[in-house]
């Protein structure tokens, strides 16, 4: 460590100015020190990195994993229950579509029956009546004949009564009807 | 930054005051006192690196002590960091490798908040220092090496031996595989050393530029310019070290072609 050239400088590197002879790098009596320092350096990194941080940086990569395993599983699952849930809606709207369907069914039917039935009895009461009235039409009819030829018979033995003429009452009736008839 | 120590004794000699001493950031001393550097003296060195270690305790064990499932944001980085360099240990080694993560993590962790820290004004850049990243590179040497032996025995040798190669290039091929096997710790420790104090000592110079008015706005839009490209370069450095070492521990876990 002792030099001539330099007086107040305490290295053989170091110029009185204070500035450096040469390369600092190369200058030999500062490599012990650093080497010294840098191993202390090395050692604590190293036991700071293999006890502490690179098992817990490790322990908190490996738990996201499995916080994202398990949770693209979860939603896995989830999404299997919704397409479930979706399958078991489809089922349903189908079961109460095809139910409804059924039901309109039997009560148009029913209806149709319904009306078929009072149509049905209308008819063979319109037929009923018309029948009747028929009948009684044709007893007036028939009894208005009668009427009209007892009338006429009447009125014609009136009329030759009134011309004085004393007709036989039979052949009164016979003229008549052949009268009626012709 | 450089002219700030030029100020006082720097006037001697120059007249412009044009005085670069892009190297004095490197230079190691004591943090308490005056006296000489010795093997455990508490320097600049020592300081950060400690605050190395600290911002991986700060980042890997405070930054997850929330253990969140929804990460927060320091502890996003954290599992980003991990993530980072699990794969690169899986994707290069091989399942095997996988074992040595917490070593390559350590490495990697260190080296990259060593460049980051460096890269604030005025900081000591411990990996500048061929010494750290020598050790560092060493370690890794002999750690894969015997590694290497202690799972092959001698077949770890066939390594140098490149059987899909023909016979007579065999030999040769065997010096070469050798040398380069050799010269791997020191490209290893020299790419990362190199590279930071590259960087760093072009920015100093920039800065010293920066005393002249003229040229001070160039000067400082140059500074930007590097500043942006060693925060590139800490990190790649910090990368290129960690998969080099995956690529190395690859070839002691499986030393067949």
């Amino acid at each position: 460590m002792a030099t001539e050239t330099t007086a107040e400088s305490a290295s053989a590197c170091v110029g009185p100015n204070g500035s450096a002879i040469g390369m600092p790098q190369l200058c030999g009596e500062w490599v012990g020190n650093q080497v010294f320092w840098l191993i202390l350096a090395l050692v604590a990194i190293y036991f700071v990195l293999d006890r502490v941080a690179l098992p817990r940086i490790q322990a908190i990569l490996a738990e996201r994993q499995g916080t994202i395993t398990s949770d693209l599983a979860k939603a896995e699952e989830l999404k299997a229950q919704a397409e479930e849930a979706e399958r078991a809606y489809e089922k349903a709207l189908a079961e109460a579509r095809s139910e409804a369907q059924k039901i309109a069914e039997e009560t148009r039917a029913e209806i149709r029956q319904q009306v078929q039935d009072a149509q049905d009895k209308a008819d063979a009461e319109i037929a009923a009546r018309t029948a009747e009235s028929e009948k009684q039409i044709a007893e007036i009819r028939a009894s208005a004949l009668a009427n009209v030829e007892t009338v006429a018979k009447d009125t014609a033995e009136a009329l030759v009564a009134a011309l004085g003429v004393n007709a036989d009452k039979s052949a009164l009736d016979a003229a008549v009807d052949k009268r009626i008839e012709g | 930054m450089a002219t700030e120590t030029q100020g006082g004794d720097a006037a001697h000699g120059e007249g412009g005051g044009l005085v670069f001493h892009p190297m004095d950031q490197f230079i190691v001393k004591p943090l308490f006192g005056d006296g000489g550097v010795g093997l455990f003296t508490v320097t600049n060195a020592t300081l950060w690196m400690a605050l190395a270690v600290l911002c991986v305790i700060g980042l890997m064990v405070l930054g997850t002590s929330g253990r969140g499932i929804v990460p927060g944001r320091v502890q996003s980085v954290a599992e980003l960091a991990y993530g980072f360099v699990y794969k690169m240990v899986e994707d290069v080694s091989g399942r095997d490798g996988v074992k040595y993560f917490p070593y390559i993590m350590t490495l990697f962790m260190f080296i990259v908040f060593a460049n980051f820290l460096g890269l604030i004004p005025m900081a000591f850049t411990t990996t500048s220092h061929f010494a750290v990243t020598v050790v560092l590179a060493l370690a890794v040497f002999l750690f894969v090496t015997i590694l290497g032996f202690v799972k092959h025995g001698a077949k770890f040798l066939e390594l140098f031996w490149v059987a899909s190669a023909p016979l007579a290039l065999r030999p040769i091929l065997a010096i070469i595989e050798v040398i380069s096997y050799f010269v791997r710790p020191v490209s290893h420790s020299i790419r990362l050393a190199g590279n930071l104090m590259a960087g760093h000592a072009v920015i100093k110079v920039f800065a010293g530029f920066a005393a002249i008015a003229a040229v001070s706005p160039i000067s400082v839009l140059a500074i930007t310019a590097m500043y942006g490209l060693e925060i590139l370069v800490a990190f790649i450095q910090a990368y290129v070290f960690t998969i080099l070492t995956c690529v190395y521990l690859k070839d002691a876990l499986h030393p067949h072609h």
